[in-house]
């Protein structure tokens, strides 16, 4: 007996322009794009203002665009970490629960396709999207500093341009997956969307500071450390590993590694110590920095889709 | 090499400790319109489910046209027309582009594809509408588009799950009609149904549902003749001498009551009108009215589990 037969990606093309047209024509991706253009460009103003006004010697003039050093609040990249993950979740919660309330979902399931093309069409036409998205906002930045600034950006800024903007769209992927894997599980579309947002308030929010906690509940400080104001090195791996379940933790610092190459990391300490002037670090350290994190974004999406295309597989489709 | 499109055996579903369906088989011929009938909860749509795959089988099996329904999802689904209870279409989307997508999921080439949706909305009267929003269709023109996909598609089983339910009598004898009209093309139908007496009339044979068991199956008459010894009912009102004598004579004759001093009411196993005229004109006697009841599936369901309600509920 056969084990199944056909190419579960049959439809799959079907499905993902089809979603790809909803989304890029529905009204909520329309407001979730303004959101996002208005708010960026009110920071991006503002940071090339702060530029134009400094005239000290800068080799990453380009980057300060995206993420102005000592401002982390108003700074593009905050605005990003916080409304990359509310487009997100805008396009994913009701992905499969919505199909089910408009009672869709078993007649497009007896059509000859594989549940696999209608879930990974979704998922990537909605990452499409926000793709899309990104891209042209990043764009829009870029050419907006090329004419407010007066000066084109180097290599190496256009290179960890696009590995932010990479970070970025797997960072959106996360959010979508969860997302998605919500609307599997949850029936009511209001509720996927309500626990949606609640586990991003929680992990963008409270997680940081509670992990912060947990880690020195887990490994208390050793006075020793504490005596010479410098964090006890255990109870700091506790809180890191903690801190770093949340995206947007390891977002926050594959950004800072990729957008701030002369930030205060533990090298430039090491640096310090040691007597040495602390450089910039050249483009390929700083990916070789980033990277885990990267890839913790790109794995933690693979992993929500995963479990929710198992829990999708098994699921009785009534309605 | 039969001629069933629908095989069960054994087919079982259980959820947790309760138990859905429980062990049921049956045959659909090609060309037959078979239904399903029982109350809300007696296991018809979690059967449906099985049978597309859209649930996964706890037991036995069920083989669509030849090929299981679990290994071969694909051959099944391209061959079977599905409507599902109360069906759904994107509201936002015109009726025309809805059955453009389905056809596309389907995979006909392009070339096919706008004059398979232009027959199967002409065959459903909706056409006029195609270009509108489905959002502005009233319940029954949801069910029609419904039809239109499943012709669309050439199933050849139609699988209709409730397909007159919450319709309006002028739309489900519109609705019933169709289903009709898809046997004509040589399709098999399968359709559930709480209402009786609305599908009786189209259906073939019939399986009773009652709390994940087939309580009967078989052609309406045969049921009767099992349940209700006859269940056709032959009022005959006519003048002769000994007339309930001879009535009760008569082969296929069960029962004779005189309920007037010219009234006689028969209850047979079949048609007999022609016999009791005959038996009358025979008798020199006057034939004023002869009329026939036939057996209704609500009387030989209620009949039916008046006899058998608590067995059941025990097994």
């Amino acid at each position: 007996m056969p084990r199944r037969e056909g190419s579960p990606w049959r439809g799959m093309n079907v499905v993902f322009f089809r979603e790809l047209f909803d989304h890029l024509t529905s009204a909520r991706m329309l407001v979730l794009e303004l959101l996002v253009v208005i708010f960026g460009a009110a920071v991006v103003y503002f940071a090339a203002e702060q530029i134009r006004n400094t005239t000290a010697e800068d080799p990453f003039l380009f980057l300060r665009l995206f993420a102005p050093p000592g401002q982390s609040l108003l700074s593009f990249v905050v605005v990003l970490s916080i409304l990359v993950p509310l487009m997100a979740i805008g396009l994913g919660f009701d992905s499969i629960n919505g199909e089910y309330s408009r009672r869709t979902l078993s007649r497009i399931l007896a059509q000859p396709i594989y549940r696999d093309a209608l879930l990974f069409g979704k998922f990537l036409a909605a990452l499409s999207t926000l793709s899309i998205c990104l891209v042209t906002l990043w764009l829009l930045v870029i050419g907006f500093g090329l004419i407010r600034l007066g000066i084109p950006p180097s290599g190496e800024e256009i290179g960890r341009l696009l590995v932010f903007l990479i970070v970025t769209i797997a960072y959106a992927g996360v959010w979508l997956a969860l997302a998605m894997l919500l609307s599997i599980t949850v029936r009511s579309t209001a509720t996927a969307a309500l626990i949606a947002l609640g586990i991003w308030l929680f992990l963008a929010l409270l997680w940081p500071s509670l992990s912060q906690m947990l880690g020195e509940v887990i490994s208390p400080s050793d006075i020793r450390f504490t005596a010479l104001n410098l964090p006890t090195p255990a109870t700091l791996a506790w809180q890191e590993g903690l801190a770093r379940l949340s995206p947007s933790t390891l977002y926050a610092e594959a950004l800072v590694a990729m957008l701030n190459p002369d930030a205060q990391n533990m090298t430039t300490l090491l640096a310090q110590f040691q007597g040495r002037i602390a450089t910039p670090l050249p483009f390929d350290q700083s990916v070789m920095q980033a990277w885990p994190q990267i890839v913790s974004l790109i794995a933690g999406m693979i992993v929500l889709y995963v479990i929710g295309y198992v829990a999708f597989q098994r699921q009785e489709v009534r309605a | 090499m039969n001629d069933f499109v629908i095989e069960a055996q054994g087919l079982t579903k259980r959820y947790g400790q309760g138990i859905a369906v429980n062990g049921i088989s049956f045959n659909v011929s090609r060309g037959e319109i078979f239904g399903l009938l029982g109350p809300n909860g007696a296991g018809k749509t979690t059967t449906i489910l099985m049978m597309l795959g859209l649930t996964e089988i706890t037991a036995g099996n069920v083989r669509v046209l030849g090929h299981d329904p679990v290994r071969e999802p694909l051959q099944v689904k391209r061959q079977v027309g599905y409507l599902p209870d109360t069906v759904g279409f994107y509201d936002h989307m015109m009726a025309a582009d809805n059955l453009r997508y389905t056809a596309a999921l389907i995979g006909f080439p392009q070339s096919e594809r706008e004059a398979r949706i232009a027959k199967a909305l002409d065959r459903v009267g909706l056409v006029d509408v195609a270009e509108q929003r489905v959002g502005t269709y009233s319940r029954g023109m949801r069910q029609r588009l419904g039809l239109a996909e499943i012709l669309m598609k050439d199933a050849r089983v139609a699988i209709l799950d409730e397909p007159t339910s919450g319709l309006d009598p002028h739309a489900t004898s519109e609705l019933l009609e169709m289903i009709r009209g898809l046997k004509r093309d040589g399709v098999a139908v399968l359709l559930s149904s709480h209402l009786l007496e609305r599908v009786q009339s189209v259906c073939d044979r019939v399986a009773l549902f009652q709390s994940g068991n087939i309580a009967l199956v078989g052609t309406v008459p045969e049921l009767a003749r099992q349940v209700l010894g006859g269940g056709y009912n032959v009022e005959v009102d006519a003048d002769g001498e000994g007339l309930a004598e001879k009535f009760s004579e008569m082969s296929g004759v069960k029962a004779v009551d005189q309920s007037g001093p010219s009234r006689y009411r028969l209850l047979a196993e079949r048609d007999v009108r022609p016999q009791a005229a005959a038996v009358v004109v025979n008798a020199g006697g006057s034939l004023r009215r002869l009329s026939v009841e036939e057996p209704s599936l609500d009387a030989i369901y209620n009949r039916y589990f008046q006899m058998h309600g608590g067995q059941h509920a025990a097994a």
